[in-house]
């Protein structure tokens, strides 16, 4: 009730600031000024439309209170009888054309900027899928993905919402400052939108197409967007988290990616050299479910309706292990159900699958390990 | 509505009788009322859905709806307002008073126009049931973009396919109705220029249909083939393109959105010189106006995909025509305001209503000369403030035009005077609450919320707050709407002939209610309006 109270007052404080001035709006009510040059550009534009609409409205509107006011029955109770009038009819056709031209101009010169895309001196490939982003960084090397980490029970009211409720992620994307970023979108699926309102950059990610657009930074921070395209059942759950850092901090993190992605291999390695017991792969493969497939196949493994089929005594997960493997690794074509092979590694698709086909009452007692996978690949 | 029943075969039990005039029916204004109450009908079925998705939105986190529920919600919401409740809305009132106004006997095509109707309640009674199939209603948006309508659509979606196919069918039919009927049916001395704006109106609005519907149909059985036919049209794995689905959906799709204004121009320019007792301000820009909109609405539709990654000069192209159409448009509002100047203007609820519509509607144009400019857009597009200003021009613009026509001519169709006093209690709560809804969405979308989410983070929680109370109000004014039609259907004050004092044309000269059949010879043009005769009601 609090909060609600606070929107109304909000709401008249805005009805009053709006009929007064253009420019000194409350932060809340404007569009983001955002932190790059072209965002405060494109801020600059929507401060001159919304100007022009104000002024133009005190113009129209106020015509019509007044003539509301002065001109009904009982003030004018004889109507005058004009009804036609050339020159007034080509004076308000040339008048808004001449307005829309001064808007034009302004719009013109920052968009040739907006998509002067040339010279970049980073670019990352953003790759989408349902319902989570991939990036690449193409001249290190380094890929990760990025997913929402907002707890379910936060969602579900169980717990006290966190200041980022759903606009947090597990590896954000980390970007250098003063550098020419230049982002290509495409999409594993179906159609989402990378956007970022402090940067003014959305760009569509469209399946088999690839878009740009870019960035410079100037100044370190974290900055929070969301996918802006309808793009199925989590869309509401796709945040996009931008981590700057000076230029010598992220040399820094680009090296240490390297190496943690040495170091993985390593592990890899490691990993296919060991036999796994049940009792090593149950709990992971838990977590890797958790975390990747109960939003669709539900954390008990029922699935939802004919959507996403049950897998707790489901045909597969019970039956012949290759096949399970084969449709957990590459997915099916034209289905939500993705190929997780380059999502996961051996020991969590090893794990995740010996996980399906022995909990919630499944018991074929097979082990998959991480071998068996590898060589799968 | 109330109608003479003299050509139903007599012998039949009433409920037969009842249902053969209804089903059998060609009579325009029978066929007008059909589409009226279907129109109306739909519109608590879509409008209840609006009423789930502001409960969900009322709060963050997940109270009513899952994600996939909500996504269903948000699609049938848009999809019935738009085809089931404005388009049929508006043919009703075409079916009504396109004759009465032209001084014809009936349409010119009367079984055509019977069937025309009844195919809608087939088409929505299958796009209805999509809810209760297994795997849910579509769940796309009602702009059913691929590949999630395509690839990832669920099972229902060629319900939905065969739905839009039935309503296109249903549209053209009528627009051909319309403009064959205007074309060959007017009485002798009513020259195209001397027409009444709400007919120039629709006649423009059908001719755009004509063009535009064939293309839905084709997009949809792309769509089907693509499911179902190993086609890739929208497909890229299959050399196929997805942008290719939105450039030919919104190639359909603006006009669409002309067409769903428009008669509500009309209305308008009808209503207001009637209660401002002055001819309408510039009759010829007014019809010059509305088929520059109509050719400017084929050459925008890119304004929708500026993000979707078109060429630098595509951008700009479509920007510019985009700020073209507030031309015409602003031509069209200056000139309702010259006809209100220095009339003698009296206040009755069909005037509310239609000053209504051009102060929220002109709000609705500015926000779109916003969205037109590019680089603003990219900010814009895909959030609450392309919610709000949709919402600007389809509430006030053609549900109010709607509803200003209906207490316009009700005192015609019924022969009984609506209730003033709580017309206007009607009026007053409905401006309340549009804005109370939509105006915060404004602020919410510059923020950065996103549209068609289900859940949104705290930053947007007071914002939602208030559009949900609103929306609530909003809700229960329609209840008051049907209250009043149907108080005013039932009784009254009568009506007189030519109900409003200042009402000029040919509608006004048949008695109230208007019989079942009028204008069987050709009435006299202009027409011979009665000075002393009129229950105008106040001020
Ligand atoms: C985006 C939603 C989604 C996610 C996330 C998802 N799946 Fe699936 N899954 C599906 C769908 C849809 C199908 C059904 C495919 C079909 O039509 O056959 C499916 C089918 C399956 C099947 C076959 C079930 C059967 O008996 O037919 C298995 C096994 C499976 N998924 C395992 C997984 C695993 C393991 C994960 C996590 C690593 C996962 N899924 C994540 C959507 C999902
Ligand atoms: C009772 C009044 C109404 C309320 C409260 C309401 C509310 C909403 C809301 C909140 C959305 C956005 C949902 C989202 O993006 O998550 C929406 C979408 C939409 N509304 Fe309404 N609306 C109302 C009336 C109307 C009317 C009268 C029309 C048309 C004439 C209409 C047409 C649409 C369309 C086309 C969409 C887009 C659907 C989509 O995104 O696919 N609405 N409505
Ligand atoms: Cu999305
Ligand atoms: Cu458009």
């Amino acid at each position: 009730m609090i909060s609600m109270s606070n929107g109304l007052r909000n709401c008249l404080t805005l009805a009053f600031l709006a009929s007064f001035s253009t420019l000194t709006f409350a932060v809340e009510f404007d569009l983001r000024e955002g932190v790059t040059d072209m965002s405060q550009r494109i801020q600059d534009l929507h401060h001159l439309s919304l100007a022009v609409c104000v002024v133009v409205g005190i113009v129209v509107f106020g015509a019509m209170f007044y003539s509301i006011v002065a001109h009904r029955r009982s003030r004018h109770p004889k109507p005058a009888d004009f009804h036609e009038s050339l020159l007034v009819e080509i004076v308000w056709t040339t008048v808004p054309i001449l307005i829309l031209v001064g808007m034009a101009i302004p719009a013109t010169t920052t968009l040739l900027e907006i998509e002067d895309n040339s010279d970049p001196d980073l670019t990352i490939l953003i790759t989408a899928s349902q319902w989570k982003w991939h990036y690449q960084y193409l001249e290190a090397d380094i890929g990760f993905y990025s997913n929402m980490t907002t707890p379910t029970a936060q969602i579900n009211n169980l717990e006290p919402k966190g200041e980022n409720y759903l606009l947090e992620v597990d590896n954000p994307l980390v970007l250098p400052t003063n550098k020419k970023v230049r982002f290509l979108t495409t999409s594993n699926d179906v159609i989402h939108s990378w956007w970022v309102p402090d940067f003014a950059v959305k760009q569509d990610a469209i399946p088999g197409f690839i878009n740009e657009a870019w960035a410079r930074l100037d100044q370190p921070g974290l900055f929070r967007g969301q996918c802006a395209e309808l793009c199925g059942k989590d869309h509401a759950y796709m945040p996009v988290v931008v981590e700057v850092r000076l230029e010598a901090e992220f040399d820094k993190w680009i090296d240490d990616q390297r190496l943690a992605k040495e170091l993985s291999s390593g592990q890899a390695v490691a990993d296919r050299n060991k036999t796994w017991t049940m009792a090593e792969l149950m709990p992971i493969g838990e977590q890797v479910f958790l975390t990747h497939c109960a939003t669709c196949h539900e954390s008990t493994g029922v699935g939802q309706g004919v959507t996403y089929p049950a897998l707790a005594g489901g045909e597969i997960p019970n039956g012949p292990l290759e096949v399970h493997i084969d449709l957990v690794m590459n997915g099916k074509g034209g289905t939500e159900m993705q190929s997780w092979a380059p999502q996961l590694s051996d020991r969590e698709l090893a794990a995740v699958i010996t996980y399906e086909r022995n909990a919630w009452g499944n018991s074929t007692n097979d082990v998959v390990q991480p071998k068996t996978i590898y060589a799968t690949r | 509505m109330v109608a003479q029943a003299e050509d139903v075969i007599p012998q039949r039990s009433p409920l037969m009788a009842f249902m053969a005039r209804w089903l059998l029916t060609t009579n325009h204004k029978e066929i007008g009322t059909l589409y009226l109450w279907l129109s109306f009908t739909l519109f608590f079925i879509g409008g209840a859905m609006a009423m789930v998705i502001r409960l969900e939105l009322f709060q963050p986190g997940i109270q009513f709806a899952e994600p996939l529920f909500y996504n269903q919600m948000v699609t049938m919401h848009g999809l019935i307002m738009v085809f089931g409740v404005v388009m049929p809305g508006f043919v009703g009132l075409a079916n009504w008073q396109i004759p009465l106004m032209i001084g014809a006997p009936d349409m010119a095509m009367p079984r055509l126009n019977n069937f025309s109707f009844w195919i809608l309640p087939f088409a929505f009674t299958l796009l209805l049931s999509s809810l209760f199939m297994e795997g849910g209603a579509p769940n796309f948006g009602w702009t059913f973009y691929a590949p999630l309508s395509t690839t990832y659509g669920p099972p229902s979606t060629d319900f939905f396919i065969i739905g839009v196919h039935m309503m296109g069918i249903s549209s053209v039919l009528g627009a051909i109705n319309v403009i064959v009927t205007i074309f060959n049916l007017r009485t002798p001395g009513m020259t195209l220029m001397k027409m009444p704006l709400f007919v120039w109106t629709w006649l423009i609005t059908a001719f755009l249909l004509i063009m535009v519907m064939p293309v839905l149909a084709g997009v949809v059985t792309m769509m089907l083939t693509d499911r179902h036919f190993d086609t890739s049209f929208f497909s890229a794995a299959g050399g196929g393109d997805p942008l290719m689905f939105q450039h030919v959906f919104w190639f359909f799709g603006h006009p669409e959105v002309y067409i769903l204004i428009l008669p509500g121009f009309g209305i308008a320019s009808q209503i207001i010189p009637t209660f401002a007792r002055k001819r309408l301000f510039g009759y010829h820009s007014m019809v010059f106006a509305s088929a520059a909109i109509a050719f400017l609405s084929f050459i925008v539709w890119g304004h929708h995909m500026f993000t979707a990654g078109m060429p630098v000069w595509v951008e700009l192209s479509f920007m510019y025509a985009t700020m073209l159409i507030a031309v015409p448009t602003g031509v069209k509002v200056f000139n309702w305001v010259a006809t209100m100047w220095r009339g003698s203007m009296t206040f009755e609820t069909p005037m509310l209503f239609a000053l209504g519509f051009v102060i929220l509607f002109t709000i609705g144009g500015f926000s779109g000369l916003m969205l037109a400019l590019v680089p603003a857009d990219f900010q814009y597009h895909d959030t609450f403030f392309v919610v709000a200003h949709f919402h600007y021009v389809l509430y006030p613009g053609a549900i109010f035009g709607t509803m200003a026509a209906v207490y316009y001519w009700i005192p015609k169709w019924t022969g009984n005077m609506y209730d003033e006093r709580l017309g206007k209690i009607h009026f007053w709560t409905a401006v309340i609450a549009v804005n109370l809804t939509f105006f915060p969405m404004h602020f919410t979308g510059l923020a950065g919320m996103p549209r068609r989410i289900v859940d949104y983070s705290l930053q947007f929680a007071d914002f939602n707050m208030v559009s949900s109370v609103g929306a609530a109000l909003l809700g229960m004014t329609q209840v008051l709407f049907l209250y009043i039609v149907i108080k005013t259907i039932r009784g009254g004050a009568k009506a007189s002939t030519r109900v409003w004092e200042g009402a000029d044309g040919l509608e006004w000269t048949v008695p109230s209610p208007a019989p079942h059949h009028t204008f069987e010879t050709p009435p006299a043009f202009p027409p011979i309006m009665d000075e002393n005769e009129s229950t105008s009601l106040n001020e």
